[in-house]
């Protein structure tokens, strides 16, 4: 920086440790404060976009298909590869921004047609109609893939047509959380599957799963850290939310009498600009309430509708978790302890 | 000579492990308590987060890092959190990918000389 490094080539940012547009969330000591504001400005001096999201693929300029690009965060990461095509390996902390600036990355791994072949094909056969159409699957699903798949490429056989993007998000945030699976294919859905022998560049995979209600089951209860029904708050939004998921929880929130336990909803700034209001609600913007200490002192556990939250919150924070579905969240907390709509995993 | 702690699932630095402790706190890792500081870290992969490089940096900074960390699947962020660790403290952690003979004979409590791996 002091030679006056640039970067080459356009660059969002992550989140930081901070919400920028409401500094009275950040519950941390002032030094911490201090240094994670200096990290962020240094990002900006770089000539990086402030968008301080983990979700850059919900901005208006986004890659196109077969773009090669170097992005870091895992479940942007997994995004690009598998729902938009563009093409980019796994890049972590600090080669990322020295890509930016160099504007060059080396041609391997996933920039490259043969590694981008299917390797580990998941049938969905035995997946009810029902939760097939609910958003609760997907992280679930998402979480299952990631962990049977690891650091191979997973192709699912099944997920309906019309799968979108929200869904796709939360499966791929999953996947690379309890695995480190940063392309999956959908066959029929995603675009580089438009059959089950492409996504595999016709070559047999090394493994099929077929996955069973059980291990749905088992893998939603593993989310969940605690039987006890006590709740001290509702984290939502990881990866952050887009408007229509910002919309969903303004529905859901005016139906159901005022909540009783804080809830969080974790978004960007550029989406939260063009969302509708939230009464209630605490909107976290240009961070998430996992990497920094927003949430205030807890009497219970945290709910969640993300399976990466879920998975991250405990070590991260020392919290425990409770998975379930957008609509479990809310209706807990209005209850103001956990509160489960059993229809959702009856046929399962 | 250190000692190998072999872990049954991958592990992601980030969220997985205390850079403070050196300790695993992935509370559904099946090896979750277990420190890594000083021992010969072997796993499949790879997992999870991109700042885990960043994690495993910290860690050789406070010195709760592992000796060495073996691997079966190749892990750019692993690899990527020692050589900046590498640059910014002047310490090595080395890493190294196993051919699936040598990974197999590993168990916990072995000893290895990480120096033969630098």
């Amino acid at each position: 920086m002091a030679e006056g490094a640039r970067v080459s080539v356009p660059t969002t940012l992550n989140v930081g440790s901070l919400d920028l547009l409401h500094p009275e969330r950040y519950r941390g000591g002032p030094e911490t404060r201090e240094r994670a504001k200096r990290l962020m400005d240094a990002y900006v001096a770089l000539g990086c976009r402030p968008t301080w999201t983990c979700a850059p693929y919900q901005l208006s300029a986004r890659p196109e298909l077969g773009e090669q690009i170097a992005w870091a965060e895992s479940n942007a990461i997994v995004f690009a590869n598998s729902v938009l095509g563009a093409r980019t390996n796994r890049y972590g902390d600090f080669v990322d921004v020295a890509a930016a600036i160099v504007g060059r990355v080396p041609d391997t791994g996933l920039h490259r047609n043969e590694g981008r072949r299917g390797e580990i094909v998941f049938r969905l056969d035995g997946v009810p109609e029902r939760l097939l159409a609910d958003d609760v699957l997907y992280p679930v699903l998402g979480y299952l893939v990631g962990h049977e798949a690891g650091a191979l490429v997973p192709v699912l056989v099944g997920l309906p047509v019309e799968t979108g993007e929200d869904r796709l998000k939360a499966l791929g945030a999953a996947a690379a959380s309890s695995g480190s699976v940063a392309l999956f294919h959908a066959v029929g859905v995603t675009p580089e599957a438009s059959t089950l022998e492409d996504a595999l560049h016709g070559l047999p995979p090394a493994r099929t799963v077929e996955v069973t209600p059980a291990l749905l089951r088992r893998a939603r209860d593993s989310l969940t850290t605690t039987e006890d029904g006590r709740l001290g708050a509702v984290s939502l939004g990881t990866p952050h939310a887009s408007v229509a998921e910002l919309e969903r929880i303004a529905a859901l929130l005016g139906e159901l009498p005022r909540p009783r336990v804080p809830v969080y909803v974790s978004t960007s700034r550029d989406v939260l600009a063009r969302a509708p209001a939230l009464p209630g609600v605490e909107v976290v913007v240009d961070t998430c309430t996992y990497v920094t200490p927003i949430l205030g002192r807890l009497d219970g556990a945290v709910m969640t509708d993300s399976a990466k939250w879920a998975y991250y919150a405990p070590g991260n924070l020392g919290v425990e978790v409770v998975f379930g579905s957008l609509e479990e969240c809310l209706r807990s907390a209005a209850a103001g302890g956990v509160r489960r709509v059993p229809e959702l995993w009856a046929d399962a | 000579m250190p000692e190998v702690l072999m872990l049954d699932e991958p592990l992601s630095f980030w969220g997985g492990v205390d850079p403070a402790t050196g300790r695993i706190v992935d509370r559904r890792h099946p090896q979750c308590r277990e420190r890594v500081t000083g021992r010969v870290l072997v796993m499949p992969s790879g997992r999870g987060s991109s700042s885990s490089s960043t994690v495993l940096a910290e860690c050789v900074r406070a010195g709760t890092a592992p000796a060495a960390i073996l691997l079966r699947h190749a892990d750019e962020i692993l690899a990527l959190g020692a050589l900046v660790a590498e640059e910014l403290y002047g310490r090595t952690l080395p890493v190294a990918v196993l051919p699936d003979e040598d990974y197999g004979e590993l168990r916990t409590g072995d000893e290895v000389d990480p120096g033969c791996l630098g």
